[in-house]
């Protein structure tokens, strides 16, 4: 009997495929919301499993709050053509214009404006009745207890108070007209999981994972790399080369960069396992009040 | 400890196992130390494989004496005081050995419904007493749920031992106590060990404080327990997931493999169309497979060119399930509103969704009593012996031999709320009962011409697929 065993990674890959197909099985048009991290990249790969030979009967979307990395711009076009993805960048082009960003509106505003607004538009353009995202359980708090189908009203927002109890891989997926549901795959996975992943499957990322020499402006004790010249003049003389990564990606303002040797996977794991901060410590924007996950999440925020 | 280099560490570390494993207890039987304790623990242990690891002293203080375990478990306690009701809290660690994932669930209020939730998915529940207290009621309790549930490990971790002087005749008694209420509720494997959360006595290292207990600590046994065998290798029960047509000539069924063995080469039988076909390929993106047991996802293509959509099944012809639109369940009732048995619900089992009725409650049983008592409805938290009648004939088998496929969800119709959730017994013979009655439309008779009938089987089959029978005649 034992030879009938599938390793944890094998076992979490069954279930998001699993989940994935379920998804696409009982929703008439779903999405799938890529942020162009390292989970989002272990997500594709996993729809692509799901389907295979076929293709993903789904569309990405990437939400460009305008102030991404230009290296994540361009590994998303790239990896978008060479996988021949059917890819949606939308973003909030009334802010863009009006110049919105975390240097002059705070990371509040933006973030609300840029990402969170942003999202619930484009959901709302193209009437998306389900949208995984890549979340994971282990990541914050207020994830660990969120279901792996998490109900949105019309107004896209989250009742943790309400959700429905979920069992076995029974997943319930009526909702009425206007109601959604974002769709999370990966609930199970752990930061660990998904480097291990990674790895075995040669899964690519972008390179701003790996430790390389940056520019680097330390603003408010955090480590940010000033990626266009929308750096306020008053840090532009405090630039200094630094050998750091990124633990996870974002708006560049509002990402902090940790210093680091670590240039290749194995390196990034046992860097990990010897750190004691976890992964979005370096979120500028996680500091910006109390419980500010959990209200971001109600309003509708990933 | 054997020590390891990153890449030897991730060679061995990507091969490990899961087991899903569900804490019941309260606050005061220290269940928040315990969990604190083996995450923290297991957690220093896990990374001191690592070679040349270069520790960061202040995080684990001194020899872990004065860390208060429970603290680092502040989600759940926060919560309580923003006062948000949680049913279920996840949370990982891993070891060397396994990857565990832990679903844990709070409070006394609410208790079933919570336990229910975090422990379908299960191998293993640790049932924690306070040694001063031995078995109490809530242990009954959250023992009969987890027999309930189909939870086939049970470890009673008898905790404060430290405050009983960690005396054998206490953990003896309370073992003997235990055994004879767990045996009689069928589950097979039940292990006890004594131990002290919070002075850390059998839950990571043997206790040096209780020579007299021979058995491993916890988190060894957790390591080691053998799980392989609690799933259902021998009924194969393939529910059709997706229908996969990238295009013209390749037809392929996706799924997850509920039961059993399926096999390059297999005659299969289509439910409920009963044609049959053979396995001509396991397919996946890692390549073909000779064989696929639960729970991989996969795509079969078949020899033969079958109709078969999502909700039928593939089964080997010598194993059918039970096939039938009545059977008998217990239900445990989730929803704040009370259960209309009036109500046409909607029932979800594997992929299946169709209408279903109440036709009786043959009894509702005291979790705390085991007493059985007649009702005319359930309400929150209740459990209840039921009988149902579908829509459309379900393909099941009784979930103490099948979860997978014995396992169902009630939805309001109305609320869309997850109302019941279910664990089938039998099926019933229901020559007696009422009869649900599914509308019939005849083709001919209406003066439709054949063109059309494909077009119409089309959307009836379309609206089968949401729960909507209706009986076709050409």
């Amino acid at each position: 009997m034992s030879t009938y065993k599938l390793s944890h990674l094998k076992e979490l890959e069954a279930e998001s495929i699993h989940i994935i197909r379920e998804v696409v099985a009982e929703f008439e048009n779903p999405v799938m919301l890529y942020s162009i991290g390292k989970d989002s990249s272990v997500m594709v790969r996993l729809a692509e499993k799901a389907f295979y030979p076929g293709k993903v009967p789904f569309p990405l979307m990437h939400i460009d709050s305008k102030w991404k990395f230009k290296e994540m711009i361009e590994f998303r076009d790239r990896y978008a053509r060479e996988n021949h993805w059917d890819l949606i960048v939308e973003s909030n082009m009334k802010g863009f214009q009006e110049g919105v960003g975390p240097f002059t509106h705070g990371s509040k505003v933006h973030t609300d404006l840029m990402k969170t607004q942003a999202l619930l538009q484009a959901l709302d353009k193209y009437k998306f009745d389900a949208a995984f995202g890549g979340a994971r359980r282990d990541e914050e708090k207020s994830r660990a207890k969120e279901r792996i189908y998490s109900f949105r009203d019309k107004f896209h927002q989250w009742d943790p108070k309400n959700q429905r109890p979920e069992l076995w891989n029974i997943y319930n997926a009526r909702i009425h007209k206007g109601e959604s549901i974002r769709v999370f795959p990966l609930s199970n996975w752990t930061e660990l999981d998904i480097w291990q992943y990674i790895r075995m499957e040669n899964i690519p990322i972008v390179p701003l994972y790996f430790a390389k020499e940056r520019p680097i402006v330390e603003i408010d004790g955090n480590l940010i790399m000033p990626d266009d010249d929308r750096l306020p003049a008053q840090y532009r003389d405090k630039i200094r080369m630094r050998k750091v990564r990124f633990r996870t990606l974002g708006c560049w303002p509002l990402t902090g960069a940790v210093e680091s040797e670590a240039d290749t996977i194995e390196k990034i794991v046992e860097e990990m396992m010897t750190t004691t901060k976890s992964e979005r410590t370096t979120r500028v924007i996680d500091f910006d009040q109390d419980a500010s996950m959990e209200q971001k999440k109600r309003e509708g925020y990933f | 400890m054997e020590k390891l280099n990153i890449k030897e560490f991730l060679d061995q570390d990507e091969k490990k196992d899961l087991l899903r494993l569900l804490t019941a207890g309260s606050v005061d039987d220290g269940k928040s130390t315990l969990i604190g304790r083996l995450l923290f623990d297991s957690k220093k242990l896990y990374e001191d494989q690592l070679d040349a690891l270069e520790r960061d002293t202040k995080r684990y203080g001194n020899a872990g004496d004065h860390i208060d375990y429970a603290l680092l478990l502040d989600g759940l306690k926060a919560e309580r005081e923003q006062g948000i009701t949680i049913d279920v809290a996840y949370r990982y660690f891993s070891t060397n050995k396994r990857k565990f994932i832990i679903a844990d669930t709070p409070g006394h209020e609410q208790y079933t419904r919570n336990m229910i939730t975090g422990g379908s998915t299960a191998n293993l529940a640790i049932i924690l007493v306070d040694a001063r207290s031995g078995v109490i009621t809530q242990t009954r309790r959250h023992t009969y749920l987890v027999s309930l549930l189909g939870i086939k490990h049970v470890v009673l971790a008898v905790n404060k031992m430290d405050l009983v002087d960690y005396a054998q005749s206490v953990f003896d008694h309370i073992v003997k106590e235990y055994r004879h209420f767990a045996e009689s509720l069928g589950i097979p494997d039940i292990t006890c060990i004594p131990l002290s959360a919070l002075q850390g006595d059998n839950v990571v290292t043997s206790s040096e404080n209780m020579k007299w207990y021979t058995g491993k600590p916890l988190l060894e046994h957790l390591e080691t327990v053998h799980i392989g065998s609690d799933k259902n290798f021998t009924d194969l029960r393939y529910p059709i997931q997706y229908v996969l047509r990238p295009d013209l000539h390749f037809r392929g069924f996706s799924s997850t493999v509920a039961s059993g063995i399926i096999r390059q080469g297999d005659e299969v039988i289509a439910l409920p169309s009963m044609k049959r076909s053979r396995v001509k390929s396991i397919v996946t993106y890692d390549g073909e497979l000779e064989l696929a047991f639960p729970p991989q996802a996969v795509t079969v293509t078949l020899e033969d060119e079958i109709d078969l959509s999502r909700g039928e099944m593939l089964v080997h012809p010598d194993n059918l399930p039970l096939i039938s639109r009545h059977f008998e369940a217990m239900l445990v009732w989730m929803d704040e509103k009370r259960m209309d048995s009036e109500e046409a619900f909607f029932i979800k089992q594997t992929t299946n969704l169709t209408r279903v009725k109440i036709d009786k409650i043959r009894y509702k049983i005291n979790v705390n009593t085991l007493e059985q008592s007649a009702t005319e409805a359930l309400e929150l938290n209740e459990i209840g012996r039921v009988i149902f009648t579908t829509g459309k004939p379900l393909f099941f088998d009784p979930y103490a031999k099948n979860k997978n496929t014995g396992a169902f969800i009630l939805i309001d119709p109305i609320t869309n709320n997850t109302c019941a959730v279910g664990m089938i017994i039998d099926k019933v013979e229901m020559k007696d009962m009422q009869e649900f009655e599914i509308p019939e439309i005849s083709l001919s008779k209406l003066g439709i011409s054949p063109e059309h009938f494909e077009a119409i089987e089309q959307v009836v089959r379309e609206l089968d697929r949401q729960g909507i029978s209706i009986k076709l005649n050409q």
